[in-house]
């Protein structure tokens, strides 16, 4: 579970969070929706302790990130917004690598990495260097190393962000399974459709603050649009930076 | 997790941030070309083409015959003959011999001028003109033959003058200087040599700067670095398995040149010159140690500077200047032959320049000196790590757009 409490985050004058709270649950999906610059990567950079919140709090798992940053990151498994992978590596090694971060024992580590190639369908590029790769398959390989210390709680800045359909589809199904799985997951997209399919509940943010946390249903209730395209660009105020 | 797995995990980061950049960087075919080609090669060979440009201009104006314009050589037919005798090829005169030299036509003319016989006769001194232009470096040599054999000849004939009146020609020569040159055979190589610490320090340089650029900038470039952040790894356990990565990487390029040295001091003709050359394993294990803590120092540097790059290319730029500041003890030197004091020996860079050049003249390094260098170097090395840790743990260093 993660609970976020208050969060501000200013870079000089400009205020990239200005009070964000929500909690994302075990064995649901929240979506983080809000338009391109409302303040999502920053906030998941907050979680992640990439960097420190200037006011609030980040309590994963009953951890706080303040106290035990190092705790906490043992606790997530992150997509960020950067995917950057190593390029002379092949995408097992890359996997690899992470784990052992991780410290995994060798042994586990050949069992996850196998299992989580396996379910992202990922077999026939696993030998291969990553440099070349489509952005499907620089996606698949940085899931893979996210995910391969087995964490409670996942994390992912715009999945689907430059994906083609049919990984878009496979990705989705994936975060299907790790909901089934009992985890939280948490990610971010600017895309209505996606979230609407997909998520539990619903954390929206504008301009650095949540301007509502529901689910779709309640979602559409409160604004009492029947349409949810509608029901987003109430709440936001405008239709900038949304895309269907 | 309990306390036993979290010991392994913990001695674990390292060694594997450790190994996986150099496993990453020895597939990368720049940084093993210029960490174990170019870098530890180029010294050596370039130290072999300039002793044998150098070895050979000097050979040849030693030995072999010299031909000098002279004007007015029929008024000294003796003269001329002397000469002859010590290898000079008297040639026609020339019409103007000031703009000649200027202009490199001749290294150097002779002018004799018409009342030579008469003065000479009269037992009047006499002058013999030798005009050269001294910016022209490569026509010392020259000017010094001529000169020397008319001064000899000129003291033959006076000793000569003297003996006929009745004299002993020592008269003419109260006191004389008695050169007694105490420079050992090793010692004036260390003078032609004395590029060589430069040498070691550019190579080190070369052999860890792509990584240093790759572990930084790179990273960013290619945004690598925040998922690398994500894990519950600290982030100096990080930066040290980097920066050992690059120590290794310069380590192995030092050694190879230290071989590629000891192999090429084989092949140079020092004894042609009466020097005496030792390049061996005493030599390369004193460089060995007195690099050590440069090497961790220039590695702490090259990512510092690096890490303030917002690309790839512009760490390049970056770290190419910096390439520039090891060159500065060798030119201080060279320029203003100052005296080793005892404290220059725990300036990083100086004191490597000193130590490498004592071992070069043969008078060994002791272990004071040493010792200063030895700490002085770790000292700055241990200042650099800790200056590239604070910077390494910046919020902004990890974000790459």
């Amino acid at each position: 579970m993660i609970e976020v409490r208050d969060l501000h985050k200013a870079f000089g004058m400009v205020k990239a969070v200005d009070g964000v709270s929500f909690t994302a649950r075990d064995g649901e999906i929240t979506g983080l929706l809000g338009p391109n610059g409302a303040g999502k990567t920053t906030t998941l950079r907050m979680l992640y302790t990439l960097m420190k919140p200037d006011r609030g709090q980040v309590i994963v798992d009953g951890i706080d990130a303040a106290a035990d940053a190092l705790a906490v990151r043992r606790e997530l498994g992150v997509l960020p917004d950067a995917r950057g992978l190593y390029k002379r590596l092949t995408a097992r090694e890359n996997i690899n690598y992470f784990a052992r971060l991780h410290g995994l024992p060798e042994a586990l580590l050949a069992d996850r990495r196998d299992a989580l190639i396996h379910a992202l369908e990922m077999e026939d590029i696993a030998d291969r260097r990553t440099e070349g790769f489509s952005q499907g398959q620089r996606v698949k390989t940085a899931i893979a190393r996210a995910l391969i210390h087995d964490p409670r709680n996942v994390i992912l800045d715009e999945p689907t962000n430059g994906l083609d359909v049919m990984a878009t589809r496979a990705l989705r199904k994936f975060m299907g399974r790790l909901k089934a799985e009992g985890r939280c997951v948490l990610f971010s997209s600017h895309i209505m459709q996606e979230v609407a399919a997909l998520c539990d509940r619903i954390v929206v943010i504008a301009h650095g603050r949540v301007v509502a946390d529901e689910s779709p249903a309640a979602l559409r209730e409160q604004t009492g649009e029947a349409n949810l395209e509608d029901a987003f660009v109430k709440i936001i105020g405008s239709d900038e930076g949304l895309a269907a | 997790m309990n306390a036993v797995s979290l010991k392994i995990e913990r001695s674990r980061a390292f060694v594997t941030v450790f190994l996986k950049e150099v496993k990453e960087n020895l597939r990368d075919r720049r940084t093993i070309v210029s960490a174990f080609l170019t870098g530890p090669l180029l010294g050596p060979i370039m130290l072999v083409m300039l002793l044998n440009i150098t070895l050979n201009r000097e050979f040849n104006k030693a030995e072999q015959p010299l031909p000098v314009p002279v004007i007015g050589a029929n008024y000294a037919p003796n003269l001329i003959a002397a000469l002859k005798a010590g290898g000079i090829v008297p040639t026609a005169a020339i019409g103007n011999p000031e703009v000649a030299v200027r202009k490199q036509d001749a290294d150097v003319v002779m002018r004799i001028s018409p009342d030579f016989a008469t003065s000479w006769r009269r037992g009047e001194p006499v002058q013999v003109e030798v005009i050269y232009d001294s910016s022209q470096r490569d026509a010392n040599t020259a000017v010094e033959r001529v000169s020397q054999l008319v001064e000899s000849y000129a003291r033959q004939q006076g000793a000569m003058r003297l003996v006929a009146r009745g004299l002993a020609p020592s008269t003419a020569w109260p006191v004389t200087a008695a050169r007694r040159d105490q420079a050992t055979a090793q010692a004036r190589a260390a003078l032609m040599f004395s590029i060589l610490p430069y040498f070691f320090v550019l190579t080190v340089f070369m052999g860890g700067m792509y990584l240093a650029i790759d572990l930084t900038a790179g990273e960013r470039e290619r945004q690598s670095l925040e998922p690398l952040f994500a894990n519950p790894v600290s982030r100096w356990k990080i930066l040290a398995g980097k920066l050992a990565a690059i120590c290794v990487f310069s380590i192995a390029s030092l050694l190879i040149s230290l071989v590629a040295f000891g192999v090429v001091g084989r092949f140079i003709p020092t004894e042609k010159l009466g020097m005496e050359l030792d390049l061996g394993l005493h030599f390369s294990g004193h460089v060995l140690l007195l690099m050590l803590p440069l090497i961790v120092l220039l590695a702490a540097l090259q990512s510092m500077v690096a890490a303030f790059a917002k690309s790839y290319r512009e760490a390049q730029t970056y770290v190419s200047l910096l390439m520039f500041v090891p060159v500065l003890p060798s030119i201080l030197l060279s320029t203003m032959p100052i005296k080793a004091q005892g404290w220059m020996y725990a300036v990083p860079l100086l004191g490597q320049h000193l130590g490498i050049m004592q071992l070069l003249r043969g008078d060994g390094i002791d272990m004071q000196q040493l010792g200063l260098c030895l700490a002085g170097s770790l000292a700055a090395a241990v200042l650099g790590v800790l200056a590239t840790v604070h910077l390494y743990q910046s919020e902004r260093l990890a974000i790459s757009s």
